[in-house]
């Protein structure tokens, strides 16, 4: 064998080497997981309050809050920021002014999490009085994922051909009318996966909530937007942080996990079925 | 037939008057002047990048789209300035059609493709209407017997040719003035060519027709006058016959007769 082939056939055997280190961290934690938390998990886990200071019971109020901070968060940052992205890639004109928002939305998205919830203590619980709440945690994680939505779906605008923009002009359509009916639904299935999957984020994020939504223990369920809640990532911290009874604790975070981590991944699922099924139908 | 032609010499449909382009400080359009004349066809040729483009892109404020550029002179159509502040930009796009360089029909069904037009600019009030509509514009572009029981497929699946008639069609269905060509055959075979050029002749009867092209034999074929244009600048403008067979400038003689470009 020559040292051309031979070089060749080692990088090969190297790149897979990687792939396979890579295929079997996640395996492994995705075995962790499930085979600690699988144990703990049953009907009455998922539906019941806990119990017994958090050392039996279920996870039902953690479960409705992660639900209730999500649907928030998807309320207010999918409106916002893909109004953003439109106004950025269609009507912006590329000026200074532009290229700084752009530059400061970019660095957005690189801003550690706990910064944000700091953000959001200062100014939705404290300034604007929302105290702990679904509204100041949603509009913390929204804020965090503002970037994301933004960056995802500026992509997905100007992957629409500028053929097809000069098509609909050239027709005597107005700007609006061919951003609503030819550049939108062009970009809908990019800008949906780019959502989903930031959602899917902001869903498991712990530290943005922390000072702003969640609260260790609470025995009422949430009535509005208002109220405090319990959180499926903060639930994991809390019962590995504190209360006495590690042996009865760690299972139920461990069950708490999978519960998240299959949200997660099942939020990721939809946004994959979702862009499919939106690609076999384009073919530009 | 040159005395059909100077027999229109007065119906004048566009004019270009004193017209100054430029890229940022790069001027790409140097006092041009112009008279498209109604129901005929009328070519600008000349090398690539001399600006032909960028005029006929002009005629339908296409340009307005870039950023950093700047224009200065006057188009009239119909004697009134389509850059006046008055003006509906939207109004004037459609009543000045555009068919471009690749065929770009919507991603979009047959029928949507042309019904889009007529939906945006409110000029059916019924799907009836709407279905005529639909029939009468792809019949004036020569396609509705290839696609008629196929309306509801993808435009994409058509050939470039049959994409390219469609974009035809689609621009007829506003009911436009004046319909330009921005090269509409560079990315066509010969046989889809002539095909659109039989169209075009035909469509002359009813609409004004600027075509640009970089095909000479192509401006010799469909047009009744002939702009070349070269480094932004008008060199000669004049019947098509004559600029093909007695061309008073020495440099439109080099140019059509291959010697540059």
């Amino acid at each position: 064998m020559n040292k051309r082939k031979l070089k060749e056939k080692l990088a090969y055997l190297f790149l897979e080497l990687m792939v396979l280190i890579i295929l079997f961290s996640i395996g492994l934690m995705f075995y962790f997981i499930i085979s600690r938390g699988i144990r703990i998990i049953n009907w009455e886990f998922l539906t019941q309050m806990p119990r017994k200071a958090m050392t039996a019971g279920g996870i039902f109020p953690a479960i409705l809050g992660t639900f209730y901070l999500t649907i928030s968060t998807i309320c207010f940052a999918l409106p916002l920021g893909i109004s953003a992205a439109i106004y950025l890639t269609e009507y912006a004109t590329q000026n200074r002014l532009i290229r700084i928002v752009r530059v400061s939305i970019n660095n957005l998205a690189g801003v550690p999490s706990v910064v944000f919830g700091l953000f959001g203590l200062a100014i939705f619980v404290k300034f604007l009085h929302f105290g702990v709440s679904i509204l100041s945690g949603s509009l913390t994680l929204g804020v965090l994922i503002l970037p994301i939505i933004i960056q995802t779906s500026e992509e997905a605008l100007s992957a629409v051909p500028k053929s097809f923009r000069e098509a609909s002009l050239a027709l005597g359509a107005t700007k609006w009318q061919t951003i609503q009916k030819i550049v939108l639904p062009n970009s809908f299935s990019g800008i949906l996966t780019g959502s989903i999957i930031s959602i899917g984020r902001a869903t498991g994020e712990t530290a943005p909530i922390l000072f702003t939504a969640v609260t260790f223990y609470t025995m009422r369920l949430p009535n509005s937007i208002f109220s405090e809640v319990m959180a499926l990532p903060y639930h994991i911290y809390a019962l590995m942080t504190e209360g006495t009874h590690p042996e009865s604790q760690v299972p139920i975070a461990y069950g708490t996990a999978l519960v998240l981590v299959f949200l997660v991944l099942g939020l990721n699922l939809i946004a994959i079925i979702w862009r499919n099924r939106f690609r076999r139908s384009k073919k530009w | 037939m040159v005395d059909d032609i100077l027999q229109n010499k007065n119906n004048i449909k566009m004019q270009i008057k004193n017209l100054n382009f430029y890229y940022g400080t790069h001027q790409v359009l140097k006092n041009i002047n112009l008279d498209i004349k109604s129901n005929i066809v009328t070519a600008i040729i000349g090398p690539s990048g001399c600006g032909k483009s960028t005029l006929i892109r002009s005629l339908n404020r296409m340009n307005d789209i870039i950023t950093g550029i700047k224009i200065e002179g006057d188009i009239l159509l119909d004697h009134k300035n389509i850059y006046d502040e008055d003006i509906d930009v939207v109004e004037i796009r459609r009543k000045i059609g555009m068919v471009f360089q690749r065929p770009n029909p919507f991603p979009k069904s047959i029928f949507e493709n042309i019904a889009y037009g007529l939906k945006i600019n409110n000029l059916t009030s019924n799907t009836r209407e709407l279905k005529k509509q639909v029939e009468t514009s792809l019949q004036n572009a020569a396609l509705w017997e290839e696609v008629k029981d196929r309306l509801n497929t993808s435009a994409l699946d058509l050939s470039g040719g049959q994409q390219q008639r469609l974009c035809i069609a689609r621009a007829l269905a506003v009911q436009p003035k004046v319909i330009l060509f921005d090269e509409p055959c560079s990315s066509l075979d010969p046989i889809a060519t002539s095909k659109i050029e039989e169209l075009i002749q035909k469509l002359k009867e009813k609409y004004t027709i600027v075509i640009v092209t970089h095909n000479m034999q192509q401006a010799a074929r469909v047009s009744e006058y002939t702009a070349f244009l070269m480094s932004g600048e008008l060199i000669e403008f004049d019947i098509t016959e004559k600029i093909f067979t007695n061309p008073t400038q020495k440099i439109t003689e080099d140019y059509i007769t291959g010697r540059f470009g």
